[in-house]
């Protein structure tokens, strides 16, 4: 079963900074064997390289918006599934071990989304777990050549 | 030089110098996309964003339909955008009327126009004018709270309604007719359209495609929510469908999940179908020919001319009108067969089908030493096509060429909007970005009394007392 997450509040900077403290303990626990946040590298279009950290159970806009990740646009609709500006695409071996398939909800969405591909997701369904940590995305250029 | 005059000129040279500045026309999703691009990626850029309305947003206040409210969740970003120091909204100015493009062109180092596409196309047939025929575009505008279309008449006492168009305008105008009025009634949708629905008796509702199944306009998720609706059956003309089927694997992903959906829910069709529901019937392959009236001139039924497809391939199909024809009683029609867009400045090189005509935005054979560049995004330079995510996209490549254009330039010299305030205050009274937060607050209030987050004035003149009190 598929849920979208709807109306999610942004965090505010003071939460992201308490949280960022929690995270500094939380690595002087890592040999407890818990780690709660994961390493995400989004490769723009242009040839940036954004590197960003997510606590498990975020999802890429989370990463995004947190973050103050410069990625134009993204995220129009805030997480609601119904703009599919947040689109990204994965490497397959990601994609494949995403715990959630898209839902119909998603996927009428993606067939939006320019430059879709068979691993293409929309950033604001992909949550982050624990064995996502290194994961990679492409954020496809939006533009307007090969619409179907 | 008065002291007024000197301090002013003293302004503008000293705080305001060697800033580019940028006007851009229209406060919809392609102003506000470019704009933010622009003061993104230029070091330092002062922009002015002019609108016909006191109001901002365009047709993401006034298209989107009422119970889609994530969808408008974009304006969240574009308020946070028109907070920024370096950037004026200033409503209530209409270009063409109060303030011409020569006019803009002289006070600015750039003029981007994103005005949109306002007028809908006509049929050209007999009766367009007849009582209860409609343009889809005034009816979302009547029940979006628009002030050019609050007092449209609309006639809902009939049984059978048709929508000539299968775009996304089409499903929402049908969505609008068909749903149950406690889903409407939690919307923003103004409260006389609330109060007509709650009195309609449509109950068979046609949307009339002049192609196929193939052709349709309209995108997935807008479908999906149609079928799902709750106490709507949808009734497909099985014959419509010959050959579907067998095409469907060929096609790109996007056409052919949108078309298995339709052929799904075509299966599911048998299904009995009881008194309480209401009934949406797309049909396919008939072009309206003329509308039909009784002896008051009011809408009796649509004759249909009956098409067929000629050639081969069922994709490259060409659909030809026969001679045959058919028709479709109802006392309410919708045309929603797309828009264009107002030439209203005689300046402006229009194309014939309604856009400014541009090289990827630049709008050619325009370009006048000591006069700002000009430039087009959104529908006005797109066409009237797609969604505020392709209406986005176009806006940022637009953008990313201004910014090319200004690096060039060695020196501004323009002084913007106080340059010519006066003369503009002299025709209108501008609503800036803080009136707009009091339209803002005041229409939340309204609707919170209503138990609807909000309750839109329709009124210029009130839009604009509240702004300025
Ligand atoms: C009924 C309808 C429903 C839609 N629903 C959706 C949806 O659910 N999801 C989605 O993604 N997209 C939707 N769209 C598409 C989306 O609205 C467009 O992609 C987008 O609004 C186009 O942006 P724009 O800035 O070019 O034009 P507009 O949004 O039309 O903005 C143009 C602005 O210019 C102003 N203006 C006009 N004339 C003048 C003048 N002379 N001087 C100054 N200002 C002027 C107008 O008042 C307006 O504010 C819908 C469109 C329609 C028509
Ligand atoms: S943020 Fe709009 S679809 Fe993901």
């Amino acid at each position: 079963m598929h849920h979208s997450r709807k109306n999610k509040k942004k965090r505010n900077p003071i939460v992201i900074i308490s949280i960022l403290k929690i995270r500094d303990l939380e690595s002087f626990s890592t040999n407890l064997g818990e780690r709660f946040w994961v390493k995400v590298t989004f490769h723009l279009f242009d040839g940036r390289k954004l590197e960003a950290e997510g606590k498990v159970g975020d999802s890429l806009l989370d990463v995004v918006v947190n973050n103050d990740l410069d990625i134009d646009g993204y995220g129009a609709c805030e997480g609601t599934v119904t703009c599919s500006t947040c689109h990204v695409v994965l490497k397959q071996k990601d994609f494949d071990r995403l715990p959630e398939e898209a839902g119909d909800e998603e996927r009428d969405m993606l067939d939006l989304a320019y430059g879709l591909t068979d691993t293409s997701r929309l950033g604001c369904q992909v949550i982050l777990t624990k064995d996502l940590d290194g994961l990679e995305v492409k954020v496809p250029e939006s533009v307007n050549d090969a619409r179907s | 030089m008065n002291l007024k005059h000197l301090k002013m000129t003293f302004r503008l040279f000293s705080t305001y110098k060697n800033i580019p500045r940028v006007c851009v026309v229209g406060a919809g999703p392609a102003g506000f996309y470019a704009a933010m691009h622009l003061t993104k990626k230029l070091e330092n850029v002062h922009i002015d964003i002019i609108e016909k309305l006191p109001v901002p947003f365009g047709l993401v206040r006034y298209g989107v339909a009422p119970d889609h409210p994530e969808v408008k969740n974009v304006i969240n970003q574009f308020t946070k955008f028109a907070q920024q120091k370096n950037v004026n909204f200033y409503g209530n100015i209409t270009l063409g009327k109060d303030i011409s493009l020569l006019q803009l062109r002289e006070h600015y180092d750039a003029v981007l126009l994103t005005y949109g596409a306002d007028e809908d196309k006509t049929l050209g047939i007999e009766n367009e004018d007849a009582y209860n025929v409609l343009a889809a575009r005034n009816f979302v505008g009547w029940y979006n709270g628009h002030p050019r279309d609050k007092d449209l008449k609309v006639d809902l006492s009939g049984h059978t309604a048709a929508i000539l168009g299968q775009g996304n305008v089409a499903l929402d105008v049908a969505r609008i007719l068909l749903s149950p009025l406690d889903i409407l009634k939690k919307t923003d949708i103004t409260d006389y359209a609330l109060q007509a629905l709650a009195n309609s008796k449509i109950k068979e509702l046609y949307l009339v495609g002049r192609r196929g199944p193939l052709n349709v306009a309209f995108t997935i998720k807008e479908l999906r929510e149609q079928i799902k609706l709750e106490n709507c059956a949808t009734i497909w003309r099985k014959n419509d469908f010959i050959g579907v089927a067998e095409s469907v694997n060929s096609m790109p992903r996007p056409r052919k999940r949108l078309t298995e959906l339709m052929l799904k829910s075509l299966n599911e069709n048998t299904n009995t179908v009881n008194d309480n529901q209401k009934l949406f019937k797309p049909i396919f392959y008939r072009s309206p020919k003329k509308f039909l009236v009784n002896s008051e001139k009011h809408l009796t039924g649509i004759e249909l001319a009956c098409n067929v497809l000629t050639g081969d391939k069922i994709e490259d199909q060409k659909c030809v009108s026969t001679k045959d024809s058919e028709i479709l009683n109802c006392s309410l029609a919708f045309r929603s067969i797309g828009y264009k867009s107002v030439k209203v400045d005689n300046d402006l090189p229009f194309s014939s089908n309604g856009v400014v005509i541009n090289e990827n935005g630049r709008v050619i054979n325009t370009d006048v030493s000591d006069l700002a560049k000009l430039y087009v995004a959104g529908w006005l330079g797109t066409g009237p096509v797609g969604v505020i995510l392709h209406t986005m996209s176009n806006a940022f490549q637009v953008a990313k060429l201004i910014c090319e254009d200004l690096k060039k330039q060695e020196n501004y010299k323009k002084g913007g909007f106080l340059e010519f305030k006066n003369i503009i205050n002299e025709k209108t009274s501008v609503i800036d970005w803080s009136g707009w937060e009091k339209i803002d607050k005041y229409e939340t209030e309204e609707g919170k009394k209503l138990g609807k987050p909000r309750e839109k004035i329709t009124c210029i003149e009130k839009m604009i007392q509240i702004a300025l009190t």
